[in-house]
């Protein structure tokens, strides 16, 4: 059931765009995917080596940055007079780039960041996201400042011999964002159940006995701020081009706030937990929305949560597979028995 | 345990360590050696420098003087994970497992170093990947059977009894591959079934060739097991010798034994 259970999920949200034909909704989905990308970012470093990254928007952020200027092309002048012109390139290499550049960030704020743990490295976060954002908001001769990026191109993947393909429709965005999702959760997956999420677990729970058994406790608290930094830069660049417009508010911090609250109530440290609070937390202010004021709607999301907090404090998967009595163990060798007859 | 059974071979040497807390001398001059395969203890009162001699020897503190080799390699510069890399794996007094995940995860996690696939045969599900993993299990299920845990491998570690912890501690270490440990009083808090238990174990790993480095207050377990004793008291060797001598040297005695360890001596 366990296992079946990701491709049901997968199979119900692919028939999304064909039962439903309310644009408002589908783009309601679509922003919410792109914020459970980015909170399945976050959760890799928070549910996984335990590191809280308040700054998280930061790579969200750049990535959304740089996959825009590279597609839109730049001039800008360096000190001393030194031109750097750039020309449009293809949108689907802005992605990319946009990640590669992203995971760079998470290499180099991991490395000097990591020397320091618990409050010090949330403070470290908090500060690289604000310098980040006024950067944005300065820097105007690349960032057009508070006047914004616009035009940004949307989506195009080319495929050769059969020319470009346009992510310009809700649906074909849609389609986009459940792919990149699909793909950030085989690359966790895969991450979390290997050696090298372990080692993450182990040196969460207790790193100086991660370390006494010969695990390289920095070298993986960086490998994990590479890839969630790669993940997160891949949900900024997604935003940039559906909505096609950004400025400086893309590092607001309460983007942060709503990523870690996704983590937080989804379940941290589970694969399934951020998909789950993302698609609570994406969805409340649609719902409220419905019926209730503005006022009232925020007030409602703040109830939830604290209701989901306090009722759930591990969050609503571990509550769910609790209940259930899911174990998410591996298996022990199935010849165990035979294993242990040999053993010296 | 791929120690070679050259005996009387220095394995470890602690030369002119010295340790100053600020103006507090935790550890001043000490020296001494455990030769390949033997089974030394380090003994003495609270506060004699025990575990600052280990987190030194385990590379978690930097002495202030002097230099630890470790089978000719000198240890002034590793980080505790390399120091673990030679084969050299330590336990802790108190927090030994990680509580959370269960018995079989906390030795997975302990294998770390024998794993074999590199990040891409993770990320693209390579056959190596599957492999080494396979490898990794059995391994796992094997060191379990010889710590004796092998039934409790699917509980959560932090719901274990107390003796049963303290093994699996060592699993955890033995998972890591060394060719010495270092134990830092693994029988306190145990009952006398679960001390015996563990003197049968530590009797297996010297079989194994693992050399070990015991630091212990059970007295009768200290003397059944080693080859040899040192004695700290305020951050000084005061003896060092077989557990017959020791328990007849009459400074260990004033500091640290009593008069009964004498009395018993005699008998």
């Amino acid at each position: 059931m366990k296992r079946l259970f990701p491709w049901i999920a997968l199979i119900v949200f692919a028939s999304v765009p064909i039962w439903l034909n309310d644009p408002y909704l589908l783009n309601a989905f679509i922003t919410t995917g792109i914020f459970i990308i980015a909170a399945m970012s976050l959760n890799l470093l928070l549910g996984y080596t335990g590191q809280l990254s308040l700054g998280h928007v930061a790579f969200f952020g750049i990535g959304a940055y740089t996959s825009a200027l590279v597609s839109l092309g730049f001039d800008v002048e360096l000190i001393g007079g030194y031109r750097v012109v750039h020309e449009p390139w293809p949108v689907w290499l802005g992605f990319i780039i946009g990640v590669l550049f992203t995971g760079l960030c998470g290499y180099v704020v991991g490395k000097l960041s990591f020397r320091v743990r618990g409050a010090y490295f949330v403070i470290v976060t908090i500060s690289f996201a604000e310098v980040v954002r006024l950067v944005a908001l300065n820097w105007v001769e690349l960032t057009q400042g508070p006047l914004a990026l616009t035009s940004i191109p949307p989506m195009t993947l080319g495929l050769p011999g059969l020319g470009y393909f346009d992510f310009y429709s809700k649906q074909s965005n849609y389609y986009l964002v459940l792919g990149v999702i699909v793909i950030s959760y085989v690359i966790i997956k895969r991450l979390v159940h290997s050696r090298v999420g372990r080692a993450m677990v182990a040196l969460k729970e207790n790193e100086s006995l991660a370390v006494s058994v010969g695990i390289d406790v920095t070298r993986y608290l960086v490998l994990a701020a590479v890839v969630s930094a790669g993940i997160a830069g891949a949900a900024g660049s997604l935003y940039a081009h559906y909505l096609k417009i950004i400025d400086p508010d893309v590092f607001l911090f309460l983007y942060t706030v709503t990523m870690v609250i996704m983590v937080i109530t989804g379940g941290k440290g589970t694969l399934a937990g951020p998909i789950v609070g993302g698609l609570i937390f994406g969805f409340i202010p649609v719902v409220a929305r419905s019926f209730a004021a503005p006022e009232i709607q925020w007030i409602l999301y703040g109830l939830f949560m604290i209701l989901i907090v306090f009722v759930l404090p591990q969050g609503i998967v571990p509550a769910i597979e609790k209940w259930f009595g899911v174990n998410d163990e591996p298996k022990v060798a199935p010849t165990t028995e035979a294993k242990i007859q040999d053993a010296r | 345990m791929d120690a070679q059974p050259t005996q009387k071979q220095p394995a470890l040497s602690i030369e002119h360590i010295a340790v100053h807390f600020g103006g507090l001398v935790a550890i001043s001059d000490m020296n001494f050696v455990v030769n390949e395969g033997e089974v030394v203890s380090l003994i003495g009162p609270n506060g004699a420098g025990k575990t600052t001699a280990f987190n030194v020897i385990t590379g978690f503190l930097r002495p202030t003087k002097g230099e630890v080799r470790y089978r000719g390699t000198s240890l002034s510069n590793l980080k505790p994970h390399q120091v673990t890399s030679l084969g050299l794996v330590r336990t802790f007094q108190r927090t030994s497992v990680f509580q959370s995940v269960s018995v079989f995860e906390n030795v997975m996690i302990g294998l770390h170093r024998r794993g074999r696939s590199h990040l891409w045969d993770t990320l693209l599900a390579l056959p190596r990947e599957k492999e080494s993993e396979s490898e990794l299990r059995t391994r796992a299920v094997e060191i379990l059977a010889l710590v004796g845990i092998e039934r409790r491998s699917r509980e959560l570690a932090g719901s274990l009894a107390y003796g049963d912890q303290r093994l699996l501690g060592v699993a955890l270490a033995l998972a890591a591959d060394p060719s010495m440990l270092l134990l830092d009083e693994p029988v306190s808090g145990m009952n006398a079934t679960e001390t015996a238990r563990f003197m049968q174990l530590l009797d297996k790993l010297r079989g194994l060739g693992v050399t070990i480095l015991l630091v212990e207050h059970d007295m009768p377990m200290v003397m059944g097991v080693s080859d040899r004793i040192v004695v700290l008291n305020y951050g000084r060797i005061i003896a060092e010798g077989p557990p017959a001598a020791i328990q007849g040297n009459p400074e260990v005695i004033r500091a640290y034994l009593g008069q009964g360890a004498k009395r018993r001596a005699r008998d």
